[in-house]
C-alpha cells in the first residue's frame, strides 16, 4: 500500500539579504522538486515561501518511494572476445551468470536486464537536499567558524519531516553537523526558543502565533494595507513604490507599520530629494499630501511590536532621519550656491577631472562631443542649434554636484532644479531632466525638441564610443546598459518621426573619438604629416584637421564600428518591432534595401509590408513571387543567363498572358511613384493588385514552352515581377 | 505572547560608562581585553590584533577601544556627528562562535538598550578593504533605523583566505552613545558622569582638539614630508620583511610580521592625511591605495608564516 506524504524543508539561517530571498525561494523549489522528479518521486504541488530568517519549501502529495525501474541492455554476441564481454558486464554491474543469452536472428546475443529496486522517499530526499545546500547557487556566499559550508549566511537548522496519516517523521540526514529536525524558531526578539511542527500547516499556525508571517507576499499586503490606512486617516497618500515593498517586506518577519513627521525645515526640499533619502537610506516610504503635492510623513516597518506602540521606534527614527535630511538640505543649498555663483557651467567644471572611461576620455570631453553632435542633430528634430548646444553643455552639470555624488540616481532631476536656479528658461530645465530618457521600455519619450536633440546625442555618442573601443555587449553582459541606449535611441527617432542617417551620424561623430581621446598618438600623425608635408604651414589648417582627423579615424576603425553598430540597431529593432508583432523576416526583407539606416523609413516599409501580408492578396502574392522567382532562378541557373529585360506583349499567347502585361504596367506606374514618395503601403497595395493576374497566368500558361521565344518572353515576363516586388522589399527575404 | 525580558538593566549616564560595560561585557565572554593600539589608524580593524589575528588556525578571541582617524571627516567639532577622531570598539573572535548574533545582542542589553522597545535589525552589508585586502560577509545593525554596528564574518585578509572563520563586531561609540545618551551633538555628550564633581562632556576634551586637528591636516600638514614619509614607510616595510626568517645573532626563527605591519599602518594613515590635503588626484588614489594593500599582503604573508600565525615548525620540514 502506497501513500503520498508531504513535506516539509525549513533551511534556517541569520539574516538573509532581502534582496535575494525570492530568487533562493524559486531556486529551492526548483532543485528540490527536479531533484525528486530525477530520482523517480513525483508529486502534486509544492510551494516556496521566504522570511529574513528561514527558506521554507512545502511539497505536497509526494510518493513515499521511488517506482523499481527495468532496464534490457543488448550486449554483444555469447561468442564474443573475452574482453568485450567483460566490458559489458562492467558497464551492467552483474556477473557472467546473472546476464541471459537470447536467441535471435543473428545469433546467440547477451542480453542484461538491471532492475533498480524503488528507494523510500526519505533516503532520496536526503540525498536531493544534502547536495542543494552544499551546491545552493547564491549569488554570493560565505564560510564561518570552523566550518567549509558554505552559505548566505551562517546556516544553522534544518528542518525536513515527511508527514503522513500516521503523523509526522523527521528525514534522517545532516550537513556539516547540522542533523536534520523537526524544530524551528519564531520571532528573535518577541518569541525565542525551539518549537517542534509536525505538517506544514502545523509549522505555519505555529509561526504566526511565534510573531513571524512566513509568505512574503502576505507580508507585503500587510504592509501596503496598514500604511495607506494610516495615510489615509491623516488625510495623506503613500507614494507607491513596489521594489522598495518588497525589499522591506524581507527585511522583517512580524510588519508593524509606523507613520512619522518629517521636520518643517526639509518640507521644501525637492521631493525626489526627500523620496530618495528616505528610501536609499532608511528604506522609508514617503507619504505625500496630495492637496499640496508635497511629501509630508514617512512610514517606517518596525518588525516588532512594543509595549509602547512603537513610540521609542519612531522617535529614534525621526532623529535618524533628521540627521541625513540635514546633510541632503546642506548639499541642496551648497549647489544652490553654486549654480547662482558660476552657473551651470560653472558647477560642471569639475567634471573635467572626472574620468567617464579610461578610453573615452572625461566626463567634460564627452560633454563636448555631446555638444557638438546636438548641434549637428538639431536641424533634424526641429531644435535651434545654439540653444541645443547651450543644453548639452548643461545637462551633466548635475554630475559634479554634492547631492548628485551622494545620490547619483537624482541625476537629471537636480540638473531641472539647479538649470531653474541658475536662471535658464527655453526648455532647457526640461532637457536636464530629459535627456536621460527613455530609460525603459515603458518610459515616456521626450518631444520638445531640445531634449530630443540632446538625448539623441547622449545616446549616439555613448555608443559610438564604445563601438569605436569595441566594448560591445556580450552575452548577459552589458555593463554600460548600451541595449538599452540603443533602444532609447530608436524610440526617439520613431516615435519623433525624424529622419536621421544612422551610420553616416555615427561614421561622423566616430572620428572624433579619433581626434580627442588619443591626443598624443594623433599629435605624433600630425607632426609627421607636417614634416612629409614640408608645405603644410601653407595648407589650410582645416585641411590639416581633416587629415588628423582622419589618421584617429583610422586607428580605431570606425568605418567598420559605424557598420556594425548599424547592425547591433537592427537587432535591437527587430526585438522592439517584435513585441508590436512584426515579424522578424518581415524586417529582414526591409533591412536588405537601400535607406536601411534610417530608421523611420525602414520601419514604415516594415509596417506596410506586414499589413499588406496580412491581407489574403498580399499573403497568396508572395507565394505567387516566390513561384515566380523559383523558375526564373533554375531557368538562369540552367541557361546560363540572367532574364532581366525584353518581354514583349506581342509574344504573348493566351489572354491571361496578356493580363499580367496589363497588369505589370498598371502597377508599375503606381509603385514607382508611390515609392518615390515613400508611400510604402500604396505602393504595396498596388503589388498586391497582381496577386489575381499572376495567379491567373501561373494556371492557364506553361512557362517552358517549346518555342523558345515563347518561353525566353514569358521568362522575361516573370522577370518583371521580380523586379518590380523587390523594389518594395527584399521579398525573398520572407518566410513559410 | 511577548517574550518577558528581564531588562532590568539601567541606562548609563556617560560615555565612559558604556566604554566600561563594553569591556566587562565582553570581558565576561572570555574575551582578551586588550588596549588600543599605538598607533594612528582609521579604523578598528587595523590593530593587528585583528587584522593579523584573523590570520592562520590559532583561536583568538579579543575586544578593545580603538582611536581611530579620518582627518577627512574633520569639521572643527562643529558638526553634530562628523569627527576626524573618534573611538571604534572592536571584538573579534576566531573561530566565529555559533551564538555570535545572540552574543552582540546581549552586549546591546548591558549598554542599556531595551530589546522590548527598540527594534533591532541585521540590514545586508557587506564589507571591504581595499587597503588591507580583506573582505567579509554580514550587516551593519540597525537599533531603530540607525547604524549602530557593523557585523561581518571575514572572508579574506590581505589575500588570504580565513580559516576558520572570524566573527568581528565594530561599534561606532559616539553615535551609540550619543543615542543611547539621548545627545544630539558629541560635543555636548557627558564623558563621565555628570554628577561628579569635575564633570567633563566630550566638548570639554575634544572640542579644541578636533579644531587643531581640522586646520593641520586640512591646511598645514606639510605635503612634501608627508610623501616622503610614506616613500620611506613603504621601503621600511618591504627591508623588514626581506630579512632572513632566521636571525643572525640569536639563531633563532624571527619573522618580523609586526614592525612591517607598523610601517603599513603608518603608510596607511600618511596616505590617509595626503587625501585630507587634497593632494592625491583620483586617478593617484588608486595607485596608492594599491601600495598599501601590496604592503598588507606581504605583511599577512610573513604573519603566517610565525608561530601566532599558526606556523608549527614542522612545518619547517
Amino acid at each position: 500500500m502506497t501513500t503520498v506524504p508531504d513535506l516539509l524543508i525549513e533551511l534556517f539561517s541569520e539574516e538573509i539579504p532581502a534582496r535575494m530571498q525570492k530568487r533562493a525561494g524559486e531556486d529551492l523549489q526548483k532543485l528540490v522538486t527536479n531533484g525528486l522528479v530525477d530520482a523517480g518521486l513525483t508529486y502534486a504541488s509544492a510551494a516556496a515561501f521566504t522570511t529574513p530568517r528561514r527558506l521554507t519549501l512545502t511539497v505536497e502529495g509526494l510518493l513515499d518511494q521511488s517506482p523499481t525501474t527495468r532496464e534490457e541492455r543488448k550486449g554483444p554476441k555469447a561468442d564474443a572476445p573475452e574482453k568485450a564481454i567483460e566490458g559489458f558486464l562492467r558497464g551492467a554491474g552483474l556477473t557472467r551468470d546473472q546476464v541471459e543469452t537470447r536467441e535471435t536472428p543473428k545469433g546467440n546475443i547477451l542480453f542484461a536486464v538491471i532492475e533498480k529496486p524503488g528507494r523510500p522517499a526519505a533516503e532520496i530526499i536526503a540525498e536531493v537536499l544534502t547536495h542543494i545546500i552544499r551546491t545552493f547557487p547564491w549569488p554570493k556566499s560565505m564560510r564561518w567558524g570552523a566550518g567549509s559550508l558554505k552559505w548566505v549566511r551562517p546556516l544553522h537548522s534544518i528542518l525536513c519531516i515527511l508527514t503522513d496519516e500516521a503523523g509526522a517523521q523527521v528525514v534522517p540526514g545532516e550537513v556539516d553537523g547540522i542533523t536534520f529536525g523537526d524544530t524551528t524558531e519564531g520571532h528573535r526578539f518577541m518569541a525565542p526558543g525551539r518549537f517542534s511542527v509536525t505538517s506544514f500547516e502545523d509549522y505555519g499556525t505555529k509561526l504566526k502565533r511565534a510573531h513571524v508571517v512566513l509568505d512574503a507576499s502576505e507580508r507585503a499586503e500587510a504592509i501596503w494595507h496598514d500604511a495607506t490606512n494610516a495615510a489615509f486617516a491623516s488625510g495623506l497618500e503613500v507614494v507607491e513604490d513596489k521594489g522598495l515593498l518588497s525589499e522591506v517586506a524581507g527585511l522583517v518577519e512580524w510588519p508593524v507599520v509606523l507613520m512619522g513627521k518629517i521636520g518643517d525645515d526639509f518640507l521644501d526640499l525637492p521631493p525626489e530629494v526627500l523620496q530618495t533619502s528616505m528610501k536609499e537610506h532608511q528604506k522609508f516610504f514617503s507619504v505625500k499630501n496630495p492637496k499640496t503635492g508635497r511629501i509630508e510623513r514617512f512610514i517606517t516597518v518596525a518588525n516588532r511590536e512594543t509595549a509602547d506602540n512603537g513610540a521609542t521606534i519612531l522617535a529614534g527614527n525621526e532623529k535618524v532621519l533628521s540627521a541625513r535630511l540635514a546633510d541632503a538640505k546642506f548639499f541642496w543649498e551648497n549647489d544652490l550656491r553654486t549654480v547662482r555663483d558660476v552657473g551651470l557651467e560653472g558647477m560642471a567644471k569639475p567634471l573635467a577631472d572626472v574620468t567617464f572611461h579610461n578610453k573615452l576620455g572625461s566626463q567634460a570631453e564627452r560633454v563636448a562631443r555631446i555638444e557638438a553632435l546636438a548641434r549637428e542633430l538639431a536641424p533634424v528634430v526641429g531644435a535651434k542649434p545654439d540653444l541645443a548646444a547651450e543644453a548639452a553643455r548643461i545637462v551633466k552639470a548635475d554630475l559634479a554636484s554634492e547631492m548628485v555624488y551622494e545620490f547619483p540616481e537624482l541625476q537629471g532631476n537636480m540638473g531641472k532644479y539647479y538649470a531653474q536656479a541658475a536662471g535658464h528658461d527655453d526648455g532647457l530645465p526640461e532637457a536636464c531632466e530629459e535627456h536621460y530618457s527613455p530609460l525603459g521600455p515603458s518610459d515616456d519619450v521626450p518631444t520638445s525638441p531640445m531634449s530630443v536633440a540632446v538625448a539623441l546625442a547622449d545616446k549616439l555618442d555613448t555608443l559610438t564610443g564604445f563601438w569605436v573601443i569595441d566594448e560591445k555587449p556580450t552575452g548577459s553582459k552589458d555593463p554600460f546598459a548600451l541595449r538599452r541606449a540603443a533602444l532609447g535611441t530608436i524610440r526617439l527617432v520613431l516615435e519623433n518621426d525624424l529622419t536621421l542617417k544612422i551610420s553616416d551620424t555615427v561614421f561622423e561623430h566616430g572620428k572624433k573619438f579619433g581626434a580627442s581621446e588619443a591626443k598624443d598618438r594623433i599629435k605624433a600623425e600630425a607632426s609627421r604629416l607636417r614634416r612629409e608635408h614640408a608645405d603644410a604651414r601653407d595648407r589650410d589648417s582645416e585641411e590639416m584637421d581633416e587629415a588628423v582627423r582622419a589618421a584617429g579615424a583610422a586607428m580605431f576603425n570606425v568605418d567598420e564600428a559605424s557598420l556594425d553598430l548599424l547592425a547591433f540597431f537592427h537587432d535591437r529593432l527587430k526585438v522592439y518591432l517584435r513585441d508590436q508583432g512584426i515579424r522578424h523576416d518581415i524586417i529582414d526583407a526591409c533591412i536588405a534595401m537601400e535607406g536601411n539606416d534610417d530608421l523611420t523609413l525602414l520601419v514604415k516599409r516594415a509596417k506596410a509590408l506586414s499589413g499588406t501580408l496580412k491581407t489574403d492578396d498580399g499573403e497568396n502574392l508572395i507565394q505567387g513571387f516566390k513561384r515566380a522567382n523559383n523558375i526564373l532562378t533554375q531557368a538562369e541557373e540552367a541557361d546560363g543567363v540572367e532574364y532581366s529585360y525584353g518581354a514583349d506583349v506581342k509574344f504573348a499567347e493566351e489572354p491571361q498572358e496578356t493580363a499580367l502585361f496589363e497588369a505589370l504596367d498598371a502597377a508599375e506606374a503606381k509603385i514607382a511613384p508611390a515609392m518615390e514618395a515613400q508611400d510604402f503601403a500604396s505602393a504595396m497595395h498596388a503589388m498586391a493588385t497582381l496577386r489575381t493576374p499572376i495567379d491567373a497566368f501561373f494556371e492557364a500558361v506553361q512557362i517552358n514552352a517549346d518555342n523558345q521565344t515563347v518561353r525566353r518572353n514569358r521568362l522575361n515576363l516573370l522577370s518583371r515581377i521580380r523586379t518590380l516586388c523587390l523594389s518594395v522589399a527584399d521579398l525573398t527575404k520572407l518566410e513559410g | 505572547m511577548a517574550a518577558p525580558m528581564s531588562d532590568t538593566v539601567s541606562t548609563p549616564r556617560s560615555f565612559q560608562e558604556i566604554i566600561l560595560r563594553l569591556q566587562s561585557y565582553w570581558a565576561g565572554k572570555g574575551c582578551a581585553v586588550l588596549q588600543p593600539y599605538d598607533m594612528e589608524v582609521g579604523a578598528g580593524t587595523f590593530h593587528p590584533a585583528t587584522t593579523l589575528r584573523s590570520l592562520g588556525t590559532q583561536p583568538w578571541a579579543a575586544a578593545y577601544v580603538q582611536p581611530s582617524r579620518r582627518p577627512t571627516d574633520g569639521r572643527y567639532g562643529e558638526n553634530p556627528n562628523r569627527l576626524q577622531h573618534y573611538y571604534q570598539y572592536q571584538v573579534l573572535i576566531k573561530p566565529s562562535p555559533p551564538d555570535l548574533q545572540d552574543l552582540y545582542l546581549g552586549s546591546l542589553r548591558a549598554i542599556g538598550i531595551d530589546m522590548d522597545l527598540h527594534d533591532i535589525r541585521f540590514v545586508e552589508d557587506d564589507w571591504e578593504s581595499p587597503t588591507l585586502g580583506a573582505w567579509g560577509l554580514g550587516w551593519e545593525v540597525w537599533c531603530d533605523g540607525m547604524e549602530v554596528s557593523q557585523f561581518t564574518y571575514f572572508q579574506q585578509v590581505g589575500g588570504h583566505d580565513c580559516h576558520p572563520v572570524s566573527g568581528e563586531l565594530t561599534y561606532g561609540l559616539e553615535r551609540l552613545a550619543m543615542y543611547i545618551l539621548g545627545v544630539d551633538h558629541v560635543m555636548d555628550m557627558p564623558f563621565n558622569d555628570p554628577n561628579t564633581a569635575i564633570p567633563l562632556s566630550y566638548g570639554d576634551i575634544f572640542k579644541q582638539t578636533e579644531e587643531e586637528y581640522a586646520r593641520w591636516n586640512f591646511d598645514v600638514a606639510n605635503t612634501e614630508v608627508l610623501l616622503r614619509h610614506f616613500e620611506e614607510a613603504e621601503a621600511e616595510c618591504e627591508k623588514i620583511l626581506n630579512q632572513a626568517h632566521d636571525d643572525p645573532k640569536t639563531g633563532k626563527r624571527i619573522i618580523m610580521a609586526h614592525p612591517a605591519y607598523d610601517q603599513c599602518i603608518k603608510a596607511s594613515h600618511i596616505f590617509n592625511l595626503l587625501d585630507a590635503r587634497g593632494v592625491i588626484s583620483v586617478t593617484e588614489r588608486q595607485a596608492y591605495i594599491g601600495r598599501v594593500r601590496a604592503l598588507a599582503r606581504q605583511c599577512a604573508d610573513a604573519f603566517v608564516q610565525t608561530r601566532a600565525g599558526g606556523w608549527q615548525p614542522e612545518d619547517a620540514a
